[in-house]
C-alpha cells in the first residue's frame, strides 16, 4: 500500500513535469529589437534572443556550449539541472526560481520550451550561472551586453550642455578611467582607455557640433565641428566614480557677409561610418577601430648608472637613483594602465653605455624611447623640468639625405631577394626627427601641469643617446639637483609619482597621436 | 788678550757685519730687479686656481676677445669681452684664448669648466676644422646635467669660432681622442658649430 502510493505520487509527478514542459509557450517567439552582444577577450559576437510573454529568453544549449555547461532535464526533480565543474544549478521548471548551489533565487520566469529547445530568461545569467562561474559576468540589460571575463568595459554618456555658441558638450565615463583628447582636422577625438565601450545613445548634434559619433564598436568618441568653430578647449575631470570630458567650443571670426566674400572653409572631413546607418554617397574618413597597437613597446631608458652617478646634489642625492626610481614607477603606471610592453635599458645600478642604451632600444623594436635624467647648473637658483629632442646638425642632415638612398638587397630566406634600408647606427634618430618633436611638446605640456618647468622648457640639442634610436624619442630633466629645494622633492614619493603620471599622461597623447587616422 | 787687541777684534767684527748688510741689501735689490725685468719681458703666467686672471702687463700685445662664461642666474652663456695676448697667427691666436677662457669666471659670472682643465692642444685645419684638445679633467671633474654640459660645450665653441673668423666648426677631443660626451648627455663625436641661442648678452670689457 505504501510503496503503491509513492509510486503513485512520482508518476504524477512526471507527468506533470511533462505537461508543465509541453505546456510551455506555444507560441513561437519573437525576436528582439536588437540581439545581445557578448564580449570576451576574444572579441564579440551576437547571441540570439527571443521575447516570449513580454520576457526575453536564451536558449539554453546556447548557454551550454558558451560557458561550458552540462544540462540535463530532470524529470524527477521537476526541472533542468545544470552543472558547472561540480556546482549545480536546478532550474524549476515551473515556479520562477532556481537553487543555485543550494541557494534559491528567484527569476523572472520558469524555464521555458519551445520545440525541442529548452529556454531560461536572460537574467538567469546573472542570477544563476555568473555564481558558479570561475570569470566574471555582467550582464548590462541597457546597453545590451553581455562581458565575461575581466574586461574593462567603460559606461560613457555624452550629452550637449549647451548649444550655444559657444557650445558646451560632455562625456561622462564610468568608472573612472584614464582619458585623453585630441583636435585634429576639425574633430575632436576623445579615447577612452577601457577595452571597449558601452555607449548610451548619443544626442543629436547641437551648435558648432555636426555630428557625434560614440558608438561601441570602437573606444574613441568622436566630434566633428561645425566650419564655424574655433579650436575647441577640452577639459578633464575625475572623481572616484567617474572622468569627465568637457569640451567648450567657442565660435571662430565672423564670415563677412558681403557678395565678394570668399568661399567658406571646407568642412572638416565626416566622420566615420556609423554600422546601423552608414552614408550613402559621402566620402568618409573611418575612425580607427579597435587599437591598432602602433605603440607595442617602448624603452625607458634610466640616466647614468654604476660608476657614473650624474649629477650629485649639495645633499649626496646621486641622480642615477632618482632616474632608476622614476623610471620604474612609470614603467608600472604603462605596463598595468596601457598595456605596453616596457624595456629598461637598466633595472639596477649599472653602467651602460651610449651605444649600449641605443642599442637595447633598436633591438627591442620599441615604438618609443624615454631617457629620463635630473639636471645640474652652474648656479643653484636654477630649477624646474626640461625635455630635449635631437636636434641633427648640417654633417648630419647631409648624412641624413645620402643614406636615405642607401638600400642593400639581400637573399632571403627561402629565396628570393629583399631590400634593407642602410640606416647609419649614430643617425638613426634623423628621420624620426618630427614625431621625436611632437613627443617632446606633450612631455612639455603634461610636465608642466605637475611641476614648475626650467627656464628653457623644451629644446632642440645634440644628445648623444639621441642619435642612435630608430624611433621616436626625448629626453626629460625631471628636476634641478643642485637647486637644493629640487635635491629634496626629487626623492619624494609625492613627486617622483607627479612626474611619472605626467610622463604617463604624455605618452598615452602620444599614442593617441600615434593612432588617429592621418587627415585628408 | 789685551784690552787693545780686544778693541781691534770688535772693530774687525763691525766692519765685517756692515759688509754683510751692504751684500744682502744688493742681493735682494739684484733679485728685485730680476724679477721686475722677468715680468717686463715676459707675458703674464697662468693663474687658473686665482679668482679672477691677472690683466697682461701694459707692454704686451694683446686684443679684445668675447669670451664666455655662466650668468650669474646660472641659465645662459655671458659674452664677455677682455682683454687676451696677441697670438701670431690664427693658431697662436686660438691658443691664446682658450687659455683665458680655461681660466676662472670673474665676478660675477660662474665658471663653466672644470677647475684644472688645460689645453693640450689646438691646431685648425685647411677646412676650418679646429681640434680642442682639453685634458681629462674637462669630463673627470665636469658637474653633469644636460645644461651644465651645454653650457660648457658652447662657452669653449663660441669663444674658438667667434673670435677666429677662419674657423667654422669646433670637435672637443679629450686627452687626445674622440669622446662621447663630457658627462653623459652633449654628443662630442662631431664637430660643433656657432650657435649664440644661449647667449645673453652683456655689456663691457673686463
Amino acid at each position: 500500500m505504501y510503496d503503491g502510493s509513492r509510486l503513485r505520487t512520482a508518476g504524477l509527478c512526471v507527468i506533470a513535469v511533462v505537461l508543465v514542459l509541453a505546456s510551455g509557450p506555444h507560441a513561437q517567439g519573437t525576436a528582439p529589437a536588437s540581439p545581445l552582444t557578448l564580449v570576451t577577450r576574444d572579441g564579440r559576437r551576437p547571441l540570439p534572443t527571443t521575447i516570449l510573454n513580454n520576457q526575453e529568453f536564451i536558449a539554453l544549449d546556447d548557454l551550454a556550449s558558451m560557458f561550458q555547461l552540462t544540462v540535463r532535464e530532470d524529470a524527477l526533480a521537476g526541472g533542468v539541472t545544470i552543472s558547472y565543474k561540480g556546482r549545480t544549478i536546478v532550474a524549476s521548471a515551473d515556479q520562477p526560481m532556481a537553487s543555485v548551489n543550494g541557494r534559491v533565487v528567484t527569476m523572472p520566469a520558469p524555464v521555458a520550451r519551445i520545440g525541442r529547445r529548452l529556454f531560461v530568461p536572460i537574467d538567469f545569467i546573472a542570477r544563476a550561472v555568473a555564481p558558479i562561474y570561475d570569470s566574471p559576468i555582467d550582464l548590462r540589460r541597457a546597453s545590451r551586453l553581455l562581458v565575461v571575463g575581466n574586461i574593462r568595459v567603460a559606461r560613457v554618456v555624452v550629452r550637449i550642455d549647451a548649444a550655444g555658441p559657444p557650445t558646451r558638450a560632455s562625456v561622462e565615463v564610468t568608472p573612472a578611467l584614464l582619458v585623453s583628447s585630441m583636435f585634429d582636422a576639425g574633430r575632436v577625438l576623445v579615447r577612452v582607455e577601457a577595452d571597449m565601450l558601452d555607449v548610451a545613445p548619443p544626442p543629436a548634434p547641437a551648435g558648432l557640433i555636426d555630428q557625434i559619433q560614440a558608438t561601441n564598436q570602437t573606444t574613441i568618441i568622436a566630434f566633428a565641428l561645425n566650419a564655424r568653430a574655433a579650436t575647441p578647449r577640452v577639459s578633464t575631470t575625475t572623481t572616484t566614480e567617474s572622468t569627465r570630458v568637457t569640451i567648450e567650443i567657442p565660435p571662430g571670426a565672423p564670415a563677412q557677409e558681403t557678395s565678394a566674400a570668399p568661399p567658406p572653409p571646407p568642412a572638416p572631413p565626416p566622420l566615420g561610418t556609423l554600422p546601423a546607418a552608414p552614408p550613402a554617397a559621402e566620402v568618409v574618413t573611418p575612425l580607427p577601430g579597435q587599437r591598432t597597437a602602433r605603440l607595442q613597446t617602448m624603452v625607458i631608458d634610466p640616466g647614468h648608472g654604476g660608476d657614473d652617478a650624474g649629477v650629485r646634489g649639495s645633499k649626496g642625492a646621486l641622480e642615477k637613483q632618482v632616474t632608476l626610481e622614476v623610471s620604474r614607477r612609470l614603467k608600472s603606471l604603462i605596463e598595468t594602465r596601457l598595456g605596453v610592453r616596457v624595456v629598461m635599458t637598466r633595472d639596477d645600478d649599472r653602467a651602460v653605455s651610449p651605444d649600449g642604451r641605443d642599442a637595447i632600444a633598436n633591438n627591442s623594436k620599441a615604438d618609443l624611447f624615454l631617457s629620463v635624467h635630473v639636471n645640474g647648473a652652474p648656479a643653484p637658483a636654477m630649477k624646474g623640468a626640461e625635455v630635449y629632442y635631437l636636434r641633427l646638425d648640417r654633417a648630419g642632415e647631409d648624412a641624413r639625405r645620402s643614406t636615405a638612398a642607401s638600400e642593400l638587397v639581400l637573399p632571403a630566406v627561402g629565396g628570393g631577394t629583399r631590400p634593407i634600408d642602410v640606416i647609419r647606427w649614430d643617425l638613426a634618430q634623423a628621420s624620426h626627427v618630427d614625431n621625436s618633436s611632437r613627443f617632446a611638446s606633450m612631455l612639455e605640456e603634461e610636465l608642466e601641469k605637475h611641476t614648475p618647468m626650467g627656464p628653457r622648457p623644451l629644446q632642440q640639442a645634440p644628445i648623444r643617446v639621441l642619435s642612435g634610436v630608430n624611433m621616436p624619442a626625448a629626453l626629460v630633466e625631471i628636476a634641478y639637483l643642485t637647486n637644493a629645494q629640487q635635491e629634496q622633492a626629487v626623492q619624494s614619493a609625492e613627486f617622483q609619482g607627479g612626474v611619472a603620471q605626467a610622463i604617463f599622461d604624455a605618452i598615452v597623447r602620444f599614442r593617441a597621436f600615434l593612432e588617429a587616422p592621418a587627415t585628408p | 788678550m789685551t784690552p787693545r787687541l780686544a778693541s781691534l777684534a770688535r772693530g774687525r767684527r763691525k766692519h765685517w757685519l756692515q759688509f754683510a748688510a751692504i751684500v744682502v741689501i744688493f742681493a735682494v735689490a739684484a733679485w728685485g730687479a730680476s724679477l721686475l725685468l722677468e715680468r717686463m719681458v715676459a707675458p703674464a703666467p697662468q693663474q687658473q686656481s686665482a679668482p679672477a686672471p691677472a690683466a697682461p702687463a701694459a707692454n704686451v700685445p694683446h686684443i679684445i676677445a668675447t669670451l664666455y662664461y655662466g650668468t650669474p642666474d646660472g641659465q645662459a652663456l655671458a659674452s664677455v669681452k677682455r682683454e687676451v695676448p696677441l697670438g701670431e697667427g690664427p693658431r697662436a691666436q686660438g691658443r691664446q684664448i682658450l687659455q683665458s677662457e680655461l681660466e676662472a669666471a670673474p665676478p660675477p659670472y660662474v665658471s663653466l669648466i672644470p677647475p684644472g682643465t688645460t689645453l693640450r692642444a689646438f691646431y685648425i685645419t685647411e677646412r676650418g676644422d679646429a681640434f680642442v684638445d682639453l685634458s681629462p679633467e674637462v669630463s673627470t671633474m665636469h658637474p653633469g646635467g644636460s645644461t651644465n654640459e651645454l653650457l660648457t660645450v658652447y662657452a669653449i665653441v663660441n669663444a674658438v669660432t667667434g673670435n677666429l673668423t677662419s674657423v667654422e666648426r669646433v670637435q672637443i677631443l679629450i686627452d687626445g681622442k674622440q669622446a662621447d660626451t663630457l658627462a653623459g648627455h652633449v654628443d662630442l663625436r662631431r664637430p660643433f658649430e656657432r650657435d649664440t641661442s644661449l647667449v645673453r648678452e652683456a655689456k663691457g670689457t673686463r
